[in-house]
Order: C-alpha cells, then structure tokens, then sequence
C-alpha cells in the first residue's frame, strides 16, 4: 500500500524507505465505539496528504491519532520510527504540529501575541522569549499575510483572518509536519481557497508534509499530492488525485452518482454529481432489479 | 496596547516580563502592605502608622512589641495567607474550567469544608484544633469527589462547573441537616464558623498556611506556562506539548489544597476565590491565568475586607466573611448579568 502510494505521488520521486509518520493497524475507539479497526496508513514525506470521506468515516478520528490526541487501543502511530506516545511531549511538538478544529481566542489576545503562543515547545523557563523567537514569529506572520494585524485584537478579526492567525501559530512552531483538521470550514469560498493557497505554498516553497481533512472532494482533487479515501474506517483508495478520482470511486465511498471531468483550470478531476433526476431514476432502476 | 519587555543574558537565557502586569502586582503588594500596617494599627488600643512599621521592623517599645507581635500580627497574617490562597485557588479554578464562575464557592469546595467542620463541632463537640481538621478534610473530601464524578476521559470545565454545583446542593443539604440537629450552644459555634472570621487568631494558624503556600505557590508558578496554553482548549495546548492531563490534575490538586487550608483557617470567607482573580485581570488587562496578580489581589482584599469589618462596626463586631460576601454577591450578580448578555450563560 505505502509503495503505492509513494511511487503514484508525483513529488515524491525520492522515495525514502521510511516516511516520517504513519500508522500501523490502528484500532481507533471512542469508549466503546469503534471508528476503524487496523487500519494502516503511511503520510508520504513532502506531501501534501488530504483525507476525504462521508461524514463519520473517521477521518478525523485518524488526524487526532497521527497527532497523538487519540490513543489507539491497537496498533501504533510512529513518528521518526518511535511509538508517538512514548516520546516526549515538547520534542513530537517541534516535529509535528496541529490546526484543531476546536481552538479558543483567549479574551483580549493581540494577533502577535497568540502566534508567539506557538513557540511554547522552543521555550523553557529559562529561556521565554529568544530572538530566534521574536524572528520566528515576524516570518510567520508575515508569511501568513497577518503581519499588518500585529497589535490587533483577535476577537475583533473576521472569520478568515481569524484562520490565518491560527496558520501563523501553527507556523510559529516550526515543525515539518503540519496536520490541518478542516481548516476551511466555516469560511466563504474565497476564504477557503485563500487558505488552501496558503497550504499550497507552505507545502511547495517550504517542502513541509501537510495533512489535511477537508469536506470539499474537489479542494482535495484540486490541491492534494496524495488523496486519501477513506470509508467506514477503512482506506477505500489512495494515491495522487488524477489516478484514483473516478466517478466510480465517489460513488462507492459517497454513494453519489456524479461525472468526473477534467478541471479546466488546473487539469486536475471534478466531480460533477448527478442531476437529482438522473439519480432518483437511477434508484428506482436498482430496486426494480433487486 | 501590550507592553512586553524581555531580559536576555549572553547565555541565551530570557524572561518575557509583561511591565503592566508586574506593575499591578508591586501595587498590590503595597496596598496589602498599607491595609496590613492600618490593620495592626486598629484597635482598643490604636498605634499610628508609623510605630506600626518601626515595631514590625524590630524598632519598637516593648509594649507596641507585644500587641504588635503577639496579638495583632498572626491575625493579619493569617488573613494575608487566606486570601492568598484563595486568591490563588480561584485564579486556577477558574483557569483550568475556562469559566469564570468555576471558583470554589460555587463549585462547593466552601460546603464541604463546612461540612468537615460541622460534623466536628455537632457531632464531636471537638476542639478548636479538630474542627480546623475536620474543615480541612472536608474540604479536601469535596474535591475529590467532584474531580472524579466530573472524570470522563480527562475533565472538561463546563461539566466540573456543573458537577460542582450539583455536589454545593447536596452538602449545603447536609450541613442544614447537621445544623437541625445539633444543640444551641453548638449551633451558634457552627453559625461563627460558617461565616468565616479572624478573630482570636494566632500564630498557631499561621505556620501551617505558611508551610502550605512556600511549597504549592512555587510548584503552581512552575506550571503556569502550560496554564497559560490550555486557555485555547485542550487539542491546541496538547499540541504545543503540554501534558494537559498532567498539568490540569496538578493544579487541580493544588489549587484544592490551598483552598481548603485556607478555610479552614478562616472559615469559608465568600467571594474572595471568585472575585480576587477577575478583579486582576482588569487591571492587568493581560490574558492568561493572572496568577501571580490573583494572589495579591486575594491577600490585599481579605485584609482591607477585615479593616471594614472592624471599622464599620466597632472592633470584631462583624466576621470578615459578612463583608467579603455582601461585596461578592454584588459582583457575582453582576457576573451573572455580563456573562449573560454574552450568551456565555
């Protein structure tokens, strides 16, 4: 499956012989609900990895256990060839940083002070506040095109500025793994590509692995180097978009009926659903025959 | 707007120092220090200012010496550490919830030190001594019990909150049933206690509350750092590597620690928990826990609180607790409103 995945990634012609992150036959509970059993996944190093899926398929029960939020009750999640929960908790925090869904805006924090909140795993008692730090925080800024909202409070910004703070602390901690749990929902569609630029440039300027879930199958068809389908706990398909997008792949992890054309704009597949006819008919068809 | 100032040393060592916030707090310690010198100074026999500062420093005349020392200062003292300490408790209560009502007087920590202390005076007639451990238990008891009934995968501040108000309930329910019960005499030793007081309190008081801050209020400040991170909920701090389990339980530990020392020391003085921490962070205007500026601000209130006490009506008329608490439920309604039109309630 990995050596798959990793030959059908076009950026990933290097194929090192151990990626950073994956799992391994992970069983993912919560209490006694079970969200997948053994499931094996690799992130390919360089790559921008989205997860799609239905609702409720575990693709964020996944992120949360690469991202060692969940503890798997089987199997291990490996970072650097260690189990991910036997590490320490500073050192996995300087190579592999997280965009939660659920974060707070503490009350009255201004913009710079909540991306140098992203420093905390360089940070010791001792040592609060480095120039390096100071240095990190201006360039993730302004790499994230907040720089200008430095003295801003964050309660006072709008919904897609607000994600973008929250990039340029996850930016702050500089880690070469970047994990991204939805990171467009909630914002207008303008915002939404922003921010998939945004992950873009941090994926192919700065050669970060990204893993993102996201909602929209064509965001991930559009953007991904590597698409991870993923169904009922289980990885239905995986590899780059152009390869594995085809209308009966999103049929039988989203049970659409749809089209798959090519993207006019970037090459990459489209899916186009049905026309609500076509699919009602479609249905009517396939319980006459059964 | 922000006024941060960093120290560095050639060594690569820094402290981000927030001016405004240690500005607050040096400001603090003065006021405390002012109320506790007018404090001393109170009393059937008044000594100026002045006196009170040279006896303090080791300058005084015999007389002033003894009232000074021996009468007058273990009761501020006292006082001092109470409300440090429940300053203190009230800023990670509230911190570690993310809910400003999360403070012990509401979560029931209060009650059950009263609790612990009923049951010592009804049911054993117990010394003084024996109520203040009764108090202690009690109160250490409570939080206990509300930790691990709010325990489900970790402990989440909107589910403590409520848990603890549901715990207040039931052992406000005791200790009225202990108070039908109990005998005239009794009853009004319990009804003292219950509103917390510091009178008649001396040195004997002071060493345990002593030993109890020098140990936790560094241990707090250690952890206040990964504090500071869980303000943005749980996965973002788990992120940055803080151990959020392991931070949260610990000054979840501390802080009841503190919390029930205090009372039983002084009773349950109310409101200072709750209001002491919100009172800092207005003036700081500064995000995070506060908990340095909790502190002071929690030993300046109890102190000024138990002046008003002696002052407004004659000395030791009026328990402390009277003061702290009609001023408290003032603010707490207030809290109710504010928090309310925020839809946060």
């Amino acid at each position: 499956m990995s050596n798959d995945s990793t030959t059908s990634s076009g950026l990933n012609n290097r194929r090192s012989t151990v990626n950073r992150l994956s799992a391994e036959k992970v069983t993912l509970a919560y209490d006694q609900r079970v969200i997948a059993e053994q499931l094996s996944v690799e992130i390919p190093d360089n790559s921008f990895t989205v997860i799609v899926g239905p609702n409720a398929c575990g693709k964020s029960t996944l992120l949360r256990a690469l991202s060692r939020m969940l503890k798997p009750s089987e199997g291990r999640v490996l970072l650097d060839g260690q189990v991910i929960q036997s590490m320490p908790a500073k050192k996995v925090a300087r190579t592999l940083g997280l965009l939660p869904q659920s974060s707070i805006a503490p009350d009255g924090i201004t913009v710079a002070d909540l991306v140098g909140r992203g420093r905390y795993p360089h940070q010791g008692i001792l040592r609060q506040w480095s120039t390096e730090d100071e240095r990190v925080v201006q360039e993730s800024m302004a790499q994230t095109g907040v720089a200008e909202l430095a003295d801003r409070y964050v309660d006072e910004l709008s919904g897609g500025q607000r994600q973008r703070v929250w990039i340029a602390m996850a930016l702050a901690q500089q880690t070469p793994l970047l994990l991204l749990d939805e990171p467009t929902t909630y914002l207008d569609i303008q915002h939404q590509i922003d921010v998939l630029d945004l992950c873009a440039e941090l994926h192919e300027e700065q050669g970060r692995t990204l893993v993102a879930v996201l909602h929209d199958l064509n965001h991930a068809a559009r953007y991904a180097t590597h698409l991870i389908a993923l169904k009922n706990g289980r990885i239905i398909a995986e590899g780059a978009p152009n390869d594995i997008v085809t209308a009966e792949l999103v049929e039988e992890v989203f049970g659409l009926r749809c089209q798959v054309i090519d993207d006019p704009e970037t090459g990459t597949p489209l899916v186009v659903p049905a026309a609500r006819k076509a699919r009602t008919e479609a249905r009517v068809a396939a319980t006459e025959a059964s | 707007m922000k006024s941060n100032r960093v120290l560095r040393t050639p060594g690569g060592l820094s402290l981000r120092l927030d001016v405004r916030a240690v500005t607050v707090v040096v400001l603090l310690l003065l006021a405390a220090f002012a109320a506790s010198v007018v404090l001393i100074g109170t009393g059937d026999f008044p000594i100026p200012a002045g006196d009170v500062v040279k006896t303090l420093f080791g300058n005084g005349d015999a007389g002033q010496e003894f009232i000074v020392n021996e009468l007058r200062l273990p009761r501020v003292l006292v006082g001092l550490l109470v409300g440090a300490s429940l300053g203190l408790g009230g800023a990670l209560f509230q911190a570690v919830t993310r809910n400003p009502l999360g403070s012990p007087d509401v979560l029931g920590l209060g009650q059950g030190a009263t609790a612990g202390a009923l049951v010592m005076i009804v049911l054993f007639s117990g010394s003084a001594a024996q109520v203040t451990l009764g108090a202690l238990v009690g109160g250490l008891v409570t939080g206990l019990a509300i930790y691990l009934l709010a325990w489900k995968q970790g402990v989440h501040g909107y589910r403590l909150v409520l848990v603890g108000i549901g715990v207040s309930a039931i052992v406000t329910a005791v200790n009225g049933y202990l108070l039908t019960v109990s005998d005239i005499v009794d009853a009004t030793r319990a009804l003292v206690w219950m509103t917390g007081s510091l009178n008649g309190r001396d040195w004997d008081q002071v060493w345990p509350l002593l030993a109890v801050c020098a140990v936790l209020v560094p241990l707090v400040l250690v952890n206040a750092r990964g504090l500071r991170m869980m303000e943005m909920g749980d996965d973002v701090s788990n992120a940055l590597g803080v151990r959020v389990e392991r931070v949260r339980a610990l000054l979840m530990v501390a802080a009841v620690l503190l919390t029930a020392t205090a009372t039983a020391a002084a009773g349950p003085v109310g409101f200072v928990a709750l209001t002491a921490p919100q009172l800092a962070r207005r003036l700081t205007r500064s995000p995070g826990p506060n908990l340095l500026a909790s502190l002071c601000m929690g030993a300046a209130l109890l102190v000024t609180a138990d002046w008003a006490s002696q002052r407004a009506f004659g000395a030791d008329q009026l328990p402390v607790g009277v003061v702290t608490g009609v001023l408290g439920g003032v603010y707490l309604l207030w809290l109710l409103v504010t928090e309310r039109r925020a839809g946060r309630i």
